[in-house]
């Protein structure tokens, strides 16, 4: 197999500010995007935090139609994916756009849309035969959340493979290995691969309201992430989106394209045990770790940065901890792990690519973003989580890894891209 | 070095197992019956009263109790649609007669479709929510409602902790899922449970689908979904689907099963914009997928078609279909018209079917419509099964937005040019499950 993914162009919608360089900025100050949420009214809930997009969408290029028919996690895709064109400098329409492939991944889909609309057909709930006749013409696409890749996809002109991932919370993990696939066994050379999830509504927030995931620190809501931190006490739901454009490699370097990244490795694993609870071992996201590594053909000493998925629950961070324990052995002390989640808070689906992107950026800058409000120490977590401070570090590999409801555990590799790698 | 682990040489990938959760039947075998009797599983909608709504037909699945066929502790914990995979999954697995626990945990893995996840249970929470208040939600709403609800539970029930997958892409998610089984066996998977359902036949599900446009508002079912004739007026929404066991002919080989057949070929792509003035991809695709097959159109015998029942999709998949195979150049039939359209469970359940008639030699036939519509210059299979004793047939599925695939099959011992393995010598043909 000869064919390798680079990654070209990054776009992103996030919380604390709307693109790549606004997200690098918050990230590398190490400031915190969470607040009160202000998008529905929360007052009813246990959790009554969460990291918002400040975001209008008429003022990144969309139309009022476009609006009308996108719900907010398809419009923070189509924006992201716009940027992510724009970075790579591909001219639309490629001479050939079925080789041009789409994998968007999203954990609720639009979620949101179908919410709000079944407020106003059930007259908020008072009727179970919900009206008809009130319906919103593209309703169904909200109930389909295929409906995220059509619109990158139209945004890209693409006619190749296009495909909506749904792994849960590892969904923009997998949709990006996804994308590696296309690339490798030669259906597409060009794809644009990331993820969208805009979950900022009742429905959502109750459901993790009834199993207490999400934190209930209302009093505090900037510094309401914490993960690896002793008094972490849940997540904090985010929103947003990143599209990155991947592409074959030596096509990229044909048209002089100037990549960010190789994606060296992906692996994905379930542990087969509990839709919600881990073990805390780490067993399954270890064994993704070094499958991911074993095809990226790097040993531990070689990862520089784990980008950890580090969500702030009491179980997913002792979790983690002992998968890179027992993934990278020893080594996994020498090695910065951070979470940015601790600033832009969980994303569900989107987090996976919010996460990659980030990575990239690190790359290219040589900075490894910290973990915010990380103060007290968990004896359960003692690794290097680079506490509240970004880090100046030579970076050559970085691993992101997520974990999903459901089971899932994945992990992708990313390295300097060849000819950086040459230069160094 | 690939990064996902896919090698060069992809293994073949023989179907060892199906599940049949549908309106044609629970079970293979009352499917498949119904299938060459063209008993039709659609009706008046029985969920709930549908006399308020336009659409009042659909494909229900008879007779289903979720408390014969799911364990206990998980009828409250999953929606429907999950109901239908578990159940579907355990007969493809009986079928297969594979025991998960025997075998790699790693090497095992499950990929389902889904169009549009617990809508049923979704409706449910959210009338909770906004009638009682957020404290009301079920616990188990986060893991019931969301796509990846089916993959997980199967993951978590069968033990099979693989790389697994979810994949929606509307109508075409069966074939996508089928497509990703495969890559897995490239690269290091030796079993996958693949396959997709939907259940979304509850008011809300019902009202959103309808917001399309393109369900049928007859109100006898014998007439509400007649694609490729001049009566077409829409489609039939259903539920259920199919669950199939992908394995590697090396994996099949040592553990002696036997198979129904295998995935040949496969190829997918996306229609432009409406309005973009580029026409659509479904013909580039079936061609594709044939090259991927290493088969000349003459060589398909059967073509399952994606049969939306609109006038202008079923006259431009006739035109593909023309387009690659010459007018009438290939029998092309729809066993949908007896279930409607199921979304992410409709091609996983043609595939099945497919794989059952190369296995019987028998083409099934498209039970409701009387002749192709002016427009659609194909063969339509109608009237009764043609026992032409098939070897290879062709999968088409198009999703809403533009989603468009397409897979190959090819029964076994159906004098096809191949290398016969030792898999092939050693494992015997699969019948239907008595």
């Amino acid at each position: 197999m000869t064919r390798a993914a680079v990654i070209t162009g990054v776009g992103v919608v996030a919380p604390g500010g709307i693109g790549r360089d606004a997200y690098w900025n918050l990230l590398s100050a190490g400031r915190t995007a969470t607040r009160r949420i202000s998008l529905f009214d929360a007052s009813g809930f246990r959790s009554r935090v969460a990291a918002e997009c400040d975001f209008d969408p008429v003022a990144f290029g969309l139309s009022s139609r476009e609006v009308r028919r996108m719900d907010r996690a398809a419009q923070f895709a189509v924006v992201a994916a716009r940027e992510a064109i724009g970075d790579s400098g591909i001219e639309l329409p490629v001479s050939d756009p079925g080789r041009v492939g789409v994998s968007i991944g999203s954990a609720v889909g639009c979620t949101m849309g179908l919410e709000k609309e079944y407020t106003v057909l059930s007259d908020s709930g008072r009727a179970w035969l919900v009206d008809h006749r009130y319906s919103v013409p593209h309703l169904y696409g909200y109930m389909a959340p295929s409906t995220i890749a059509t619109e990158v996809a139209w945004q890209a002109r693409a006619e190749g493979p296009a495909a909506l991932v749904s792994t849960g919370c590892t969904s923009g993990l997998d949709a990006v290995g996804h994308g590696v696939q296309l690339i490798e066994e030669g259906t597409a050379d060009i794809v644009l691969a990331g993820a969208a999830d805009a979950p900022l509504s009742p429905i959502t927030s109750a459901c993790f309201d009834a199993i207490k995931a999400t934190s209930p620190n209302n009093d505090d809501p900037a510094h309401a992430s914490r993960p690896f931190d002793g008094r972490r006490d849940g997540f904090v739901l985010g929103e947003g989106a990143a599209v990155m454009v991947i592409e074959e490699a030596r096509a990229a370097q044909a048209r002089g394209a100037d990549p960010y990244a190789e994606i060296l490795g992906f692996a994905g694993r379930s542990n087969g045990f509990h839709m919600t609870g881990l073990k805390p071992d780490g067993r399954e996201m270890a064994e993704a770790i070094r499958v991911a590594m074993g095809r990226a053909r790097l040993a531990p000493p070689d990862i520089d940065y784990i980008n950890a998925h580090g969500s702030g629950t009491r179980q997913n961070d002792r979790h983690e901890t002992a998968a890179f324990k027992a993934s990278l052995g020893h080594h996994a002390y020498a090695t910065p792990v951070s979470s940015i989640k601790s600033m832009i808070g969980h994303s569900l689906g989107a987090i996976g690519s919010l996460e990659l992107a980030a990575c990239v950026l690190a790359l290219r800058h040589q900075v490894v973003p910290p973990t915010a409000n990380l103060h007290v120490a968990d004896p359960e977590c003692d690794l290097d989580y680079v506490p509240n401070i970004a880090r100046e570090r030579r970076l050559r590999n970085v691993l992101s890894v997520g974990s999903g409801f459901g089971g899932f555990q994945s992990a992708i590799i990313l390295g300097q891209p060849r000819a950086a790698r040459a230069a160094a | 070095m690939s990064a996902t682990g896919i090698r060069d040489e992809r293994p073949r990938a023989l179907v060892t197992g199906i599940g049949v959760v549908a309106p044609t039947g629970v079970g293979t075998r009352q499917h498949w019956e119904s299938v060459l009797a063209g008993k039709s599983g659609l009706g008046r909608i029985t969920r709930f009263d549908p006399s308020g709504y336009p659409v009042q037909v659909a494909g229900e699945v008879p007779g289903y109790d979720e408390a014969r066929h799911v364990p206990g502790r998980l009828v409250p914990q999953t929606d429907r649609f999950t109901h239908f995979a578990i159940t579907a999954a355990q007969e493809a697995l009986t079928d297969a007669r594979v025991a998960p626990s025997a075998l790699p945990e790693y090497e095992m893995a499950v990929v389902t479709a889904s169009s549009s996840g617990g809508t049923d249970f979704g409706q449910h929470e959210m009338e909770r929510l906004y009638q009682k208040g957020p404290s009301w939600v079920s616990a188990y709403q986060s893991i019931a409602w969301f796509y990846a609800a089916t993959t997980g539970q199967l993951s978590i029930r069968h033990g099979m902790r693989g790389p697994c997958g979810v994949l929606c892409s509307e109508q075409a998610g069966g074939l996508d899922a089928l497509a990703q089984a495969w890559r897995l066996l490239s690269s290091g998977s030796r079993l996958v449970l693949v396959g997709g359902t939907d259940a979304s036949l509850c008011p809300y599900g019902l009202v959103a689908q309808m917001a399309t446009g393109s369900l049928a508002t007859t109100d006898d079912p014998a007439r509400a979904y007649l694609p490729f004739t001049t009566a077409a007026r829409g489609f039939v929404p259903g539920e259920g689907g199919a669950l199939l066991v992908v394995e590697s002919a090396q994996s099949a080989h040592q553990r002696g099963a036997s198979h129904y057949g295998e995935l040949l070929g496969y190829a997918a792509g996306f229609d432009p914009r409406p309005g973009s003035g580029r026409p659509a991809v479904l013909g580039a695709v079936i061609r594709r997928a044939l090259s991927d097959a290493g088969l000349t159109p003459d060589r398909v015998d059967l073509v399952f078609a994606d049969a939306h029942g609109t006038p202008d999709r079923d006259a431009s998949e006739a035109q593909a279909i023309t387009e690659v195979f010459g007018p009438c150049g290939v029998p092309v039939t729809a066993p949908k018209t007896l279930t409607g359209r199921l979304y992410a469970g409709g091609a996983a359940l043609d595939t099945a079917t497919a794989l059952l008639a190369l296995s019987e030699g028998i083409v099934p036939h498209t039970a409701g419509p009387d002749r192709p519509a002016p427009a659609c210059d194909i063969d339509l299979v109608l009237g009764q099964p043609r026992p032409t004793r098939p070897r290879t047939a062709l999968i088409v599925a198009r999703g809403h937005g533009g989603f468009t695939s397409a897979l190959v099959v090819a029964g076994r011992h159906r004098g096809l040019d191949r290398g016969v393995t030792s898999a092939e010598v050693t494992s015997p043909v699969k019948g239907i499950p008595a």
